[in-house]
């Protein structure tokens, strides 16, 4: 029997604003419990929430980057349920009326392109948290009304290879529009997964299993992988699959069950009385869109077709923002684009693994990245130089000036350098002879007592232009 | 003292001529309260110390031409938030709960410098009409002890009425200030939706609630409107209208001259005390003979308002009232086992009956299955009702008629029964499904107790209802009537 799968992601994204989406209470980490609260976020009797205009505008934003339509005239929902974080016991989102819908991103898997359909994407609040210690349970507010966007796949995700590659590109155009740090390991992107398999030809979807527990995009491929193995399996051997959560296990990569779903959760929406509804204007999407960054897919394709990098390096380049707009300004500056592109994947992403930064972290800047490709270029220094050099402007310094001061210039000048040349020559008669008898080699060891004499400043490749010259004499 | 007699206008020249400071009035209120409670029982909670303490400041900064407020004291209905002061919404479920903060109300009276005496008695969050639903205590009718005085805001209407005070906040989302201010013969007005911040006001039915003055008078109700009302930055449905000095243009008894009034044949039709409908018919007469048109209008839709309404304002407190849950605030079950136990007994144990009844009428109705067929269709009534007044509001400048079917009922008569209770709304409810401003006003007297006349404008137009109130006041007596209790008297 051949299967067919169809995964769905729903994908929240934390928005990096100051404030939160329907208080004033400050958006900040590492907060003492409910520090970052007021009587909006406890839930108090009598206080109202108000709408924070920049989640709108992040909102559209996302929708905007992710194809999707603007709705203009939209309004929030109450989705009643009892939590302790909950202390409304409503949580304030979009359901009728989400602020995009859709949208689609491309995918790439082995060569193959792919457009993903997004079905919708809506703006809420986040619930705080509960944490369990001995007898007693905690309840910190901090993050309750964190504005989040869920972001819901339509079900055109086919394999666990195209749900990677699904939130790849979600990350990265979300990632480039700043309004999130989406950063799985910092919980500023969270995804939930479902996923189905049906018999090729049966028009019916499949009963369908929720994943939970999924920390990294790693870990969803994998877990999808078990679990669209697992049901298929499942109905080979004659059974059902039953409609459940299950638990990826990092250890083991496989999938436990945790709950079978008895019947859908009530959740009581209806319009907040609390909010206007939302009119959007045709001027406030395009402002929005207009200031909005390049998206990485466009840089590929600028990056391939005017600036000659491979698909690969455009491909790297553009994992994030800070990179693509390094590289950018690092090219703005006339350095060589492969040149940049390959300093950018090997230095520069061997510096920031090895001190565990982001690049805007570090002291480095396009313009010294800039200073050294062409320096290099215009054969001040040679590669083996680079690497001091490279050093030297990841703390900050000049190249120029960190090269004079070092006297790292390279000897290019043949007048300076012929003198040096006929010294050697003169010194080793025997060279000359194995030269002249067939023997390439010799050629090798009298670069090699330049460079010594020149203390390695000498352009090899001058070097080598005036020795030929002169064996060939 | 006796300050019975006196208007906000004439107490205000008293403190400002030092014939009276505001402690020596806000010891007389509490000496009035003292005295006139245990009859009445309009007051939750006294705020006596903070209240002398504060009267005594305000003496001390000397009392200005133009603070017209200062120094004189107000009472606020238990379920709009006072800082430091017991709010409880007459709930168990909030039994002893101290805010943290200020409603935006409360705030904006004590910058203009009233001194807030204490907290009256309503229904538990505000559902009812008869202040019977109270988990505290019955307060009674100014007039007749073995009346209801009406509700929500009974606690608010009984205490104006019997000269404890000589204003009080109330609120209102199905006729919660008109119909109590009828019931004991005193002035409320329920404010266009919007024109009064929420901040700060324990929400029943979000969409429909108003905060408005309970006074003696028209023009001392239009002075505290003028004070509470204005755009708030923590309330986003209130609005950015202007706020008039609405007492300033109140000295004109002819200013109805021109005017047309419509009177809604169904606002007269069958289930209207005789009494009541004689009332209004006279106070049609007496617009008349002041100069304006009085017109036979109909509210086609006016009869299906009750259901809607009890299907929408339902619905929203079923939501609004879910945080009422024991975990952060407020009463919580003891002999508890787990989360649900705590959730499901503190609720229990916390909420009276008619809470509890509209909270499952609003769970029931926004539930999967059920919402088109009630929420939603509730709501497209609603539309219907705002395009009826909007039709007759279009070609008159407002709309009279009764408040309530009937005067004040025994205490104990309606309790039972829910529907008959619930239709004693059905000339107020529309008001606030429409969102539009209702004025209510002493119009006559049934057996010696009050009968009380609904003004209803457009939107954000309370200008038109209290120069109608004011002129309406001015050519009669009713207002100048006022019930024997002792105390002051």
């Amino acid at each position: 029997m051949n299967f067919e799968t169809t995964i769905g992601l729903e994908v929240h994204i934390e928005l990096k604003t100051n404030s939160k989406i329907f208080s004033p209470s400050p958006v900040a980490y590492g907060a003492d419990p409910n520090a970052n609260t007021n009587v909006i976020d406890f839930g108090y009797p009598g206080v109202l929430p108000t709408t924070n205009k920049g989640v709108v505008a992040d909102g559209i934003i996302a929708a905007l980057a992710l194809h999707a339509t603007v709705e203009q005239h939209t309004h929030f929902d109450r989705k009643n349920y009892f939590y302790p974080d909950n202390p409304k016991a409503y949580q304030i989102t979009q359901s009728d009326k989400p602020i995009g819908h859709d949208g689609w991103v491309e995918v790439d898997v082995d060569g193959v392109k792919k457009k993903i359909g997004i079905s919708e994407m809506h703006i809420e609040e986040d619930a705080g948290k509960n944490t369990h210690e001995r007898d007693y349970s905690y309840v910190d507010l901090n993050r309750q009304g964190t504005p989040l966007i869920e972001i819901v796949s339509k079900p055109d995700i086919a394999s666990p290879a195209e749900a990677y590659a699904y939130l790849e590109a979600l990350r990265q155009r979300i990632q480039f529009t700043g309004i999130s740090d989406v950063k799985m390991e910092e919980g500023s992107m969270r995804v939930d997964v479902n996923i189905s398999v049906r018999p090729v030809g049966q028009e019916k979807f499949g009963t369908k299993t929720e994943l939970k527990n999924l920390n990294s995009f790693n870990y969803v491929q994998r877990g999808l992988e078990y679990e669209e193995k697992r049901q298929q399996q499942v109905l080979m051997s004659g059974g059902a699959v039953q409609q459940e959560t299950r638990r990826f296990d990092e250890k083991t990569g496989e999938t436990i069950l945790m709950r079978v779903k008895a019947g859908a959760d009530d959740y009581r929406y209806f319009p907040e009385p609390d909010l206007p509804a939302l009119n959007i204007s045709d001027d406030w999407i395009k402002e929005l869109g207009d200031a909005m960054p390049e998206m990485p897919t466009k840089r590929r394709e600028r990056y391939v077709n005017e600036l000659g990098l491979t698909d690969y390096d455009a491909m790297v380049i553009t994992q994030t923002k800070e990179m693509s707009d390094f590289f950018d300004a690092t090219v703005a500056l006339k350095a060589d684009p492969k040149m940049a592109a390959n300093y950018l994947q090997g230095d520069v992403n061997a510096y920031l693994n090895d001190n565990h930064v982001d690049l805007q972290a570090t002291k480095l800047k396009p313009a010294n990245l800039a200073g050294m490709i062409n320096l290099i270029s215009d054969g001040t220094i040679s590669s083996k130089m680079a690497k001091k050099v490279f050093k030297a402007i990841t703390n900050g310094e000049e190249p120029k000036a960190f090269v004079e001061k070092n006297g790292l210039v390279q000897l290019s000048d043949p007048a300076r350098l012929q003198p040096i040349v006929d010294d050697v020559l003169q010194s080793n008669p025997q060279s000359i002879e194995d030269f002249n008898n067939g023997k390439k080699r010799a050629v090798g060891f009298l670069v090699g007592q330049i460079m010594k004499q020149t203390h390695g400043q000498a352009n090899p490749q001058v070097v080598n232009k005036l020795l030929m010259a002169a064996l060939q004499q | 003292m006796n300050y019975f007699k006196q208007d906000l206008a004439s107490l205000h020249a008293d403190l400002v001529a030092k014939k009276l400071s505001a402690k020596e009035l806000t010891q007389a209120t509490f000496d009035n309260i003292k005295a006139t409670d245990p009859k009445i029982d309009a007051f939750l909670a006294l705020n006596e110390d903070a209240a002398l303490d504060q009267a005594a400041k305000v003496d001390a900064a000397g009392i200005k031409e133009d603070q017209p407020l200062a120094g004189i004291p107000v009472a606020i209905k238990d379920n709009i938030v006072t800082k430091d002061l017991t709010t409880t919404a007459a709930s168990k479920i909030l039994t002893n709960f101290n805010p943290i903060y200020d409603a935006t109300v409360t705030t904006k009276l004590a910058d203009a410098q009233m001194i807030t005496v204490g907290k009256t008695n309503m229904d538990e969050f505000a559902m009812g009409g008869s202040t019977e639903t109270s988990a505290f205590k019955q307060t009674k009718n100014a007039w007749d002890q073995t009346k209801v005085p009406g509700g929500s805001s009974g606690g608010s209407a009984a205490a104006v009425a019997s000269g404890q005070v000589v204003a009080a906040l109330g609120t209102d989302t199905g006729g919660s200030i008109r119909q109590p201010a009828a019931f004991n013969g005193v002035v409320g007005m329920k404010p266009t939706y919007g024109r009064v911040s929420r901040w700060g006001l324990i929400a029943f039915g979000s969409s429909l609630d108003q905060i408005g003055p309970l006074t003696r008078g028209v023009k001392d109700n239009a002075t505290i409107l003028s004070t509470i009302a204005g755009h708030d930055e923590h309330d986003l449905t209130s609005s950015t209208q202007a706020v008039p000095d609405f007492a300033k243009d109140l000295n004109d008894a002819t200013s109805v001259k021109g005017l047309r009034i419509g009177l809604p044949k169904e606002f007269l039709a069958e289930g209207v005390d005789e009494d009541v409908k004689n009332a209004i018919l006279a106070a049609a007469d007496t617009y008349r003979k002041l100069g304006a048109t009085v017109d036979e209008v109909s509210l086609p839709h006016n009869k299906y308002g009750v259901a809607a309404y009890y299907i929408i304002a339902s619905s929203e407190a079923s939501s609004n009232l879910q945080r009422f849950d024991g975990i952060r605030y407020g009463y919580r079950a003891q002999d508890v086992k787990n989360l649900e136990d705590v959730y499901v007994k503190s609720r229990s144990e916390g909420f009276g009956d008619e809470v509890k009844r509209r909270i499952m009428l609003g769970t029931f109705s926004l539930s999967a299955g059920f919402y088109d067929a009630y929420f939603l269709k509730a709501a497209k009534v609603r539309t219907v009702i705002i395009n009826d007044f909007k039709a007759v509001l279009k070609d008159h400048d407002f709309i009279m008629g009764p408040v309530a079917p009937t005067p004040a009922f025994d205490l104990g008569a309606e309790i039972k029964d829910p529907i008959t209770m619930y239709m004693n709304d059905i000339l107020t409810i529309p008001v606030n499904l429409a969102g539009l401003p209702g004025l209510s006003l002493p119009a006559g007297f049934s057996n010696n107790l009050p009968v009380g006349m609904q003004l209803i404008g457009r939107p954000f137009d309370e200008s038109t209802l209290y120069k109608a109130g004011y002129a309406f006041e001015q050519s009669t007596d009713f207002h100048l009537q006022v019930p024997t209790l002792g105390g002051q008297n």
